[in-house]
Order: C-alpha cells, then structure tokens, then sequence
C-alpha cells in the first residue's frame, strides 16, 4: 500500500468558542485530483488551511505524505515544530488563493523567481530559467514584466499557479481559485489545472466549478457545517448524491 | 490678450477647398462677455499691497541687507550648515533603524519584547526632545564614569561629546515617532500577502524583510520624509548641547557682530533651502515606491515639460509605465 499524499483523522478546529471542524476523516492518493464542495461557512478553507498549517488544528492527526503536519512525534508525546521547521514542510505543498495574493512590488516573473531564490537559495539565472518555463506552461511568457495591477485576475491567477509550482511541490492546495474571477476568464485558469491534473499532480481543490469536478476530479468530497457528509467518485456523487444535505446543496448549485 | 473668436474651426482644411453650395455655413463661435470674477482681482490686490507694505517695513528696518549677503556663505556658517545636514541625516538613519526593529518587535507575538518597545515608545514620546537632550548632555552628573565590564571603559565626558549627545538625542526620540510610522505601514499590508509568503516556505523574518516590508514602505515614506523635514529643523535644538550646528554657528557670529537678526535670515535661508531640496527628493522616492500599486506611474514635472517640448514638434507621447 502506497502512503497517502494527505491524511486526516478526526481533525478539529476551534476559533475560539467556534467550533469549525468537527472530525474530519479523508485521505487523498498520490496523484489524485481531490475536489472539495460545500456550502459557504462549512470550514473548506479551514481545512484546506489546517493542511499547510497556516492554521492549527485543535485535535486530531494531519499528515501530508506520511509527515505529521506542525508536529513531531517521539514515542507517544507530540513536539511542536519551530517556525522554520514548518517553513521546510510547506515548501512541498504549493497553495493557490481565492484572491491571488501576487506580491504586487514584483513583476509576475519576479513573483515566480522569489520562492526559490529566497527559499531553496537557488541561483538568479536557473530561477529565472524555470520561471519562464512555468509562465510559458501557463500562456503568459508575454507578460512576463507586467506588475500584477497590469494583469487581468484570470492572468493574476495563473501567475499564482506558476508561483506556487516553482517549488516543485507534491501536493497543490486550490482554494476557490475561479470564484474572484469573471466568467470568461475561468476557462484559462482551468485548462492550466486540467493540465497539471495530466501531468499527475497531486491537487485538493476547494470549488464550486462542479463541471470541472466531473471531470477532472478523481475524488470528491461534500462537506457541511464542519463534518464530511459524503463522499465517492464525482460522478456518483454529483449525479446520484445520496443524503439530503448534499441533494438540496446541489439542486442549487447545479 | 486677444477677444476675436473667428479662427476657421479645428479641422476645417487650410486652402480652398470644393465644397458643395449646399453644406451648412459653419456655425458662428458664441460671442459672450465672460463671467468677471471681481474677487480674484480684488485678493490679488490685497496680497499685493500686503507684500508691499511688508517689503517697505523691513527695507526701513535697522537691517544690513548687506550682511545677510556677506555672511550667507561665511565658512563657519557653511560647515554649520553642514553640521546641521550630517546630524540630521544620520538622526534619521539610526532612527529609521531603530524605529522598524521597535515596530518588529512593537508586533511581535512575545510579549516581553512587545511590551519593551511599548515602553520605550511610551517614554521617548512622552518626554519633550528638548528635554531628552539636556539628560544626555547632563549624563556625567549621575554616571561619571561609563564603564561595560571587560568591554569599555572611559569618563562620560568623553564619550558624551556634544555630538555625540545631539545623535542619541535626536535619533532615540525620533525611533519612537518611526515606530509608529512603521507599524501602521506594515499593518497596512493585507494578510493575505503573508500567508502566500508563508505558503512558499518563506520564513517569519524572510516574509517580513522581502514581502512586508517593501510593500509597507509605500505607507511609511510618505511621513518619514516629514519626520525628516522636521528632522532639519528640530536640529536646531541641539544648540542646547553645545553642538556648533547652523543656528550655534550663525549665532556666535550675530552676537559678536551685532548682526542677530540679519544671521537669523542667514539661519532660515539655509534652513529654507535644504527643506526644500528634500522635498523634491521625496516627491521622487515616493515615486518610486509607488510602483506595482498604479498601472501607470504620473509624468514627473520635467517629464512633463519633455513631453510639452515634444509635442511642439508634433510627437505624440503618452504616460510611462511603471
Ligand atoms: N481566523 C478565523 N477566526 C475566526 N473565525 C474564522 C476564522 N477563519 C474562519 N472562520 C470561520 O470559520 C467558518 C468556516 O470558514 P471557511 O472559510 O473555512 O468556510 P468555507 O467553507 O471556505 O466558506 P466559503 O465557501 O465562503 O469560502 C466561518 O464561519 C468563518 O467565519
Ligand atoms: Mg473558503
């Protein structure tokens, strides 16, 4: 049996007295695409966040590739890592926001060279090779130049995409990555992502583009008010979903 | 001034041309009396008289004009000037510096070192600058000698030199007014950027140094380039630790001269002057900084008059992009 990408076991999450994530259970193979859908508020971005440990988990085990995630394990006790330790394990998971997040004083190359000059200390010269491989892979080698405020959002997003892949991660985090986008302009984004998905990149993808769900996820999940309500290949899922939650999620999504 | 309005329209070809009988005539340009805007002409003439009147006070004043032009570029008076400049700006430097490690660790999510700073900004700020100078100046009445075991050792007096007393003076108070510049600037940067920055594997002080702090610096230049105008100008307080910057040096020879006012137009001149060429160099360094927040950065005022003489000979030339 090969190691999961991500696994997670009864993982909670509390915002103060809020209780977000109520035991969450699932667990992502290597080069699946992994799509999340579910109502507005019900903790996909929590989860999705809890994964590159941008937030804590409360309770529970998250572990991305056989990894526990901000911690260490000795024996039976738990060791919280330091700030740079987190920082070596989220350079192999790459992260795409809702709203691009571009740093916006460097020009969409520079966005893409940043991480692994400062990170990996890799030299100018063979970030910048990559760089533009990674925004010609995303139809942008034009814009190479450009500040992100002289880019469209589509152009901005799949900036953010080549960003995050300079690291060369093993797991890709989507958060919505379409939702800011105007309509015309999410077919770009989504044929980068399709693409990644052939080249078998291991994706969780938080959407609510349920055509894309259909066909590019291998899995899918529907989550509500905190719990995994269903789960199953997308094609069942969104055709033939099998509790009422998700039914009436979809009658109006669909 | 020229009050005719019958200039053939824009456009209209030059020599004769076949036109139809049956075009339209073109049509008669309006023939109005313009809106008189009496209150300009009357608050010109006021200010006007105003200036006069001032001009005329001070040219019967017990004044040597000719003494302010003698001494303006008197040596004494040029190196303070100098002195004035070189405290200043290495005031702001080390205030700058200390002022970003204080909104660091101002923000910081240890509470000892938040609280240090709260401190710290609490008493340099609360406490007049005048007064913070005559306590550094006044340091060897309490510690007569400065002693760092194993490290340095020497009387205070020498350490304590007047300039020395004027950069800790001014640079330490200016650190609690830069801390507070800095902390709003990198409040200012939306979250977002730095969990990106966190995403990527950027440390905590990798994403401050190359992604938080670039993008506030939009935020925070802005009013360190008045912090350090003011900078120019609060210098002159350090008269009261014996530093021989412009207002010390054009002093000692207004009264030995007799000529206090006239050096006191020596002082402000020079003073105007170099506050006037720093806010030139700020309006550039804003500039700069501006880039990735506009699509198109604004013509600077010689860009524009390039752009003016250009259009003379009839090239077209638009914005430059950031
Ligand atoms: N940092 C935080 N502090 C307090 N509450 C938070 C925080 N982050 C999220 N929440 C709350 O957690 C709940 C779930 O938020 P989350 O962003 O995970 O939802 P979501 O499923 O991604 O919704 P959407 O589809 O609107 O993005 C919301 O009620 C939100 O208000
Ligand atoms: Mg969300």
């Amino acid at each position: 049996m090969t190691t999961p990408m991500v696994k997670a076991e009864g993982v909670h999450k509390s915002f103060g007295a809020a209780h977000i994530l109520k035991g969450i259970d699932l667990e992502v193979a290597p080069r699946e695409v992994f799509c999340l859908i579910g109502p507005s508020g019900s903790g996909k971005s929590t989860f999705l966040r809890c994964i590159n440990h941008l937030e804590k988990i409360n309770a529970g085990r998250l572990s991305v590739d056989g990894e526990l995630v901000g911690y260490r394990q000795k024996g039976d006790k738990l060791y919280e890592l330091k700030d740079s330790e987190v920082a070596l394990q989220r350079r192999d998971i790459g992260m795409v926001f809702q709203r691009f997040n571009l740093f916006p004083h460097m020009t969409a190359i520079e966005n893409v060279m940043e991480a692994p000059i400062q990170v990996k200390g890799e030299t100018k010269a063979v970030a910048r090779a990559r760089a533009e491989k990674l925004l010609d892979r995303v139809g942008l080698s034009d814009k190479a130049g450009n500040y992100p405020t002289q880019l469209s959002g589509g152009q901005q997003q799949r900036v953010a995409i080549a960003r995050a892949l300079a690291m060369e991660p093993k797991l890709m985090l989507f958060d919505e990555p379409t939702s800011a986008l105007d309509p015309e302009l999410v077919g770009d984004v989504l044929d980068v992502m399709r693409g990644l998905a052939e080249d078998g990149m291991t994706m969780i993808v938080v959407t609510h583009e349920m055509g894309f769900a259909r066909e590019v996820g291998d899995a899918l999940v529907f989550m509500d008010d905190g719990v995994v309500v269903e789960s199953g290949h997308p094609r069942d899922v969104l055709t033939d979903p099998q509790h009422d939650r998700t039914k009436s999620f979809l009658s109006k999504v669909l | 001034m020229t009050d005719k309005f019958d200039r053939t329209p824009a456009g209209s070809p030059a020599g004769p041309v076949s036109v139809s009988k049956g075009a339209t005539p073109a049509p008669e340009n309006i023939k109005a009396i313009p809106v008189r805007h009496v209150g300009r002409w009357i608050s010109g003439v006021v200010v006007i008289g105003l200036l006069v009147a001032l001009g005329y006070a001070f040219s019967q004043g017990n004044i040597q004009w000719h003494a302010v032009g003698d001494k303006l570029f008197d040596k004494n008076v040029v190196a303070g000037a100098g002195r004035t400049l070189l405290i200043s700006v290495l005031a702001m430097v080390l205030g700058v510096i200390l002022g970003v490690v204080l909104a660091v660790m101002r923000l910081s999510k240890n509470p000892v070192t938040s609280w240090v700073a709260w401190l710290y900004i609490w008493f340099f700020r609360g406490t007049p600058v005048y007064v913070q100078l005559l306590l550094w100046f006044n340091l060897a009445l309490i510690f007569p000698v400065l002693n760092i075991p194993f490290i340095y050792k020497d009387e205070m007096t020498d350490v304590m030199t007047p300039f020395m007393c004027a950069l800790l003076g001014l640079a330490l108070n200016e650190a609690a007014y830069m801390a507070e510049i800095c902390r709003a600037g990198i409040q200012s940067v939306d979250e977002g950027q730095t969990e990106a920055s966190h995403a990527l594997g950027m440390t905590q002080g990798k994403t401050m140094r190359r992604v938080v702090l670039p993008q506030a610096l939009r935020v925070i230049i802005p009013p360190t380039g008045n912090e350090f105008i003011n900078m120019l100008k609060t210098s002159s307080l350090v008269y009261a630790v014996t530093y021989n910057e412009l207002l010390r040096s054009t002093s000692q020879i207004g009264s030995t001269s007799y000529a206090v006012m006239e050096m006191l137009f020596v002082a402000s001149i020079w003073y105007i002057v170099m506050t006037s060429v720093f806010s030139v160099g700020q309006y550039y360094l804003e500039r700069r900084f501006a880039r990735g927040s506009l699509r198109s950065l604004p013509l600077t005022p010689w860009q524009r008059v390039k752009v003016n003489l250009a259009a003379f000979g009839n090239r077209p030339s638009g914005g430059v992009s950031a």
